[in-house]
């Protein structure tokens, strides 16, 4: 069934016929992030597909994925395009390179799921948590609820893991 | 495991030098044109047509690109009285013109029509907001956009940016090196009385200016703008009765793509661009390489764009990028300059044409600068690149246009002088 939801009053709308969509956000809003798994060759998937980028087969499984990583890279947005995010900037979205079958099928492949910094809360980063990021963070999921079967998957910083020495940042602030 | 195809895809060499083009012509370039994308695109269009010539009945193809804000190359057939025997309007912005003028070869080639007309009208600026925002900021996030925009991650420098970030991560490029595209491009564009910004500027000036979305600054961004380009092609043959010397097609590659064009970041590395499998074809097709090349268009909706480019494609190595666009290679007078006429971030923003219209001109030798105009009607360049002076190129046998529609997804085409 469709759903529609309002995030930081931006319409947010998944229809009837979008079957890949509504499972993700779906396990999204049980806060219990899966990913498709193909069925021929076993790899998985960021974002939904409707067939397997490495094999073409259209069959698959929605597996259960440990959602962690480490920040890949990023953007700060100081000028918000959508006036949603003009009341939060600036804002980081981040690309984060899963754990989760990091360097396959080939070296430079990676599950990379995007996300803004939020708090474990779900709600954008403040200001001081912004500057405490960037490649090389170590980053958990966590989700920003929005409707029954929509919550949108967001990362936060991992406080169980050990994290580098320096993360890099754009060296002007 | 299946991996990406290794196809060779270079085409028939025996196209090389067959194609040409014999026109261009564009609006000018403004904030606010008040008239439609229509009236923009028959005015580019009949320009481009005197330019080559040739009367709107000698045209028989039209094609064009758009994103749903522009006219289709029918209503501009009907206004200037051509009868196509062929017309597709495609979609797309960056990356299409050069990709367009290897279908137009393509279907000249097939016997669809004879000479085809090529343009983009966009209000940029006072219609669809190119950089996203009003009416595209407002529509509902819908599907496979919830994997994005929902993050308010929309315009092309905030998606683009995560590449640009990275590429100063993996290869220690700086603010600096990078905001000298703008600076050198102001320059290119002070010469250039057509340009939207004629104002140079210096690298001081990119890196205080307000940041967009890091990496980038607002003068490390394009303008946007209001206006239509157009281009003609023939084959090289007709191209003999033209008003101009020919610029000769020595090959093209277009919307060449890294591996998963569904969402690119998932293959890396992602500080590497289309550029990287575009120049495999790009080099045999024409029969030359990056060294052969006087001029280059290496598109700049962002100082960023131009310089990942050039690298990929070759004209420095993986990594070089940095030094090799603020050393003086690419500014008028060094060694390969790059977009002459100022290019998108300081002529106008056109989504690649007015850079393959710039290298046009420069393969004629005829510039429109200030330099004055002698007894045969063409310019007497001085080559005095200082402010307000000459941009025409010394010695000009080759360019290189390098298309961009994302870090993904690229066009290119080599052009030389008869």
């Amino acid at each position: 069934m469709a759903v529609h939801g309002t995030y930081l009053g931006m319409p947010l709308d998944i229809n009837d016929l979008d079957v890949e969509n509504l499972a993700y956000f779906k396990h999204c809003a049980s806060h219990d992030f899966h990913l498709q798994r193909c069925a021929a060759c076993g790899l998985l998937r960021y974002p939904p597909t409707t067939a397997c980028p490495w094999c073409a087969s259209p069959k698959a499984q929605w597996m259960p994925v440990e959602a962690r990583g480490a920040v890949h890279s990023y953007t700060e947005v100081h000028h918000a395009i959508q006036p949603a995010f003009k009341a939060h900037t600036p804002y980081l979205v981040l690309l984060v390179d899963l754990d989760t079958q990091k360097g396959k099928p080939s070296e430079h492949e990676a599950l990379r799921v995007l996300g803004n910094l939020v708090q474990p809360n779900g709600t954008l980063a403040p200001q001081d948590m912004v500057k405490r990021v960037g490649i090389g963070t170590r980053v958990r999921m966590v989700f920003s609820d929005v409707a029954p079967g929509l919550a949108l998957p967001q990362w936060t910083i991992d406080d169980s893991a050990p994290q580098p020495e320096k993360v890099w940042r754009y060296p002007i602030e | 495991m299946a991996t990406q195809a290794e196809t060779d895809a270079t085409s028939p060499k025996h196209l090389r030098d067959k194609y040409a083009i014999v026109g261009v012509g564009e609006t000018t370039y403004t904030r606010g044109s008040g008239i439609t994308t229509r009236a923009l695109g028959s005015w580019a269009v009949r320009n481009a047509i005197e330019d080559a010539g040739l009367k709107p009945a000698d045209v028989d193809g039209m094609l064009s690109y758009q994103s749903g804000d522009s006219t289709f190359g029918t209503f501009i057939a009907g206004d200037l009285g051509i009868r196509p025997n062929f017309y597709m309007d495609v979609f797309g912005g960056g990356s299409s013109t050069e990709a367009l003028i290897g279908i137009a070869i393509g279907v000249i080639e097939a016997g669809m029509c004879k000479t085809v007309a090529i343009f983009r009208a966009m209000n940029g600026f006072s219609q669809v907001r190119i950089g996203g925002t009003g009416a595209r900021a407002a529509a509902p996030v819908a599907g496979d956009a919830l994997h994005g925009r929902a993050y308010g991650w929309q315009s092309a420098g905030q998606m683009f940016a995560p590449t640009f970030m990275r590429h100063m991560y993996d290869y220690g490029t700086r603010p600096e090196q990078v905001a000298a595209v703008k600076a050198i491009h102001s320059e290119h564009a002070s010469n250039n009385p057509k340009a939207f910004y004629k104002e140079r500027y210096t690298v001081d000036d990119v890196l205080k200016s307000r940041f967009i979305c890091k990496p980038l600054h607002l003068l490390d961004c394009c303008v946007e703008t209001d206006n239509a380009t157009a281009i003609i092609v023939t084959s090289a043959d007709r191209a003999r009765d033209g008003r101009h010397p020919r610029v000769l097609i020595r090959g093209v590659v277009g919307r060449c793509n890294k591996p998963r064009t569904d969402m690119h970041y998932q293959h890396g590395p992602i500080s590497t661009v289309a550029g990287h499998y575009a120049r495999e074809i790009l080099w045999p097709n024409s029969g030359v390489g990056p060294e052969d090349i006087d001029v280059t268009g290496s598109y700049d909706a962002f100082t960023f764009t131009t310089m990942l480019q050039l690298e990929d494609y070759g004209f420095c190595k993986k990594g070089e990028g940095g030094a090799y666009v603020s050393d003086g290679t690419i500014r008028l007078g060094g060694r390969r300059p790059n977009n002459t006429s100022g290019g998108h971030l300081c002529e106008g923003y056109t989504h690649g044409m007015n850079m393959v219209i710039e290298n046009v001109r420069q393969l004629r030798h005829d510039v429109d600068d200030s330099c004055p105009v002698g007894p045969d009607g063409k310019r007497q360049h001085t080559y005095d690149y200082r402010e307000g002076g000459c941009r025409q190129v010394k010695k000009c046998d080759l360019t290189a246009n390098l298309g961009w529609a994302n870090p993904g997804t690229g066009s290119a085409m080599v052009m030389r002088r008869d």
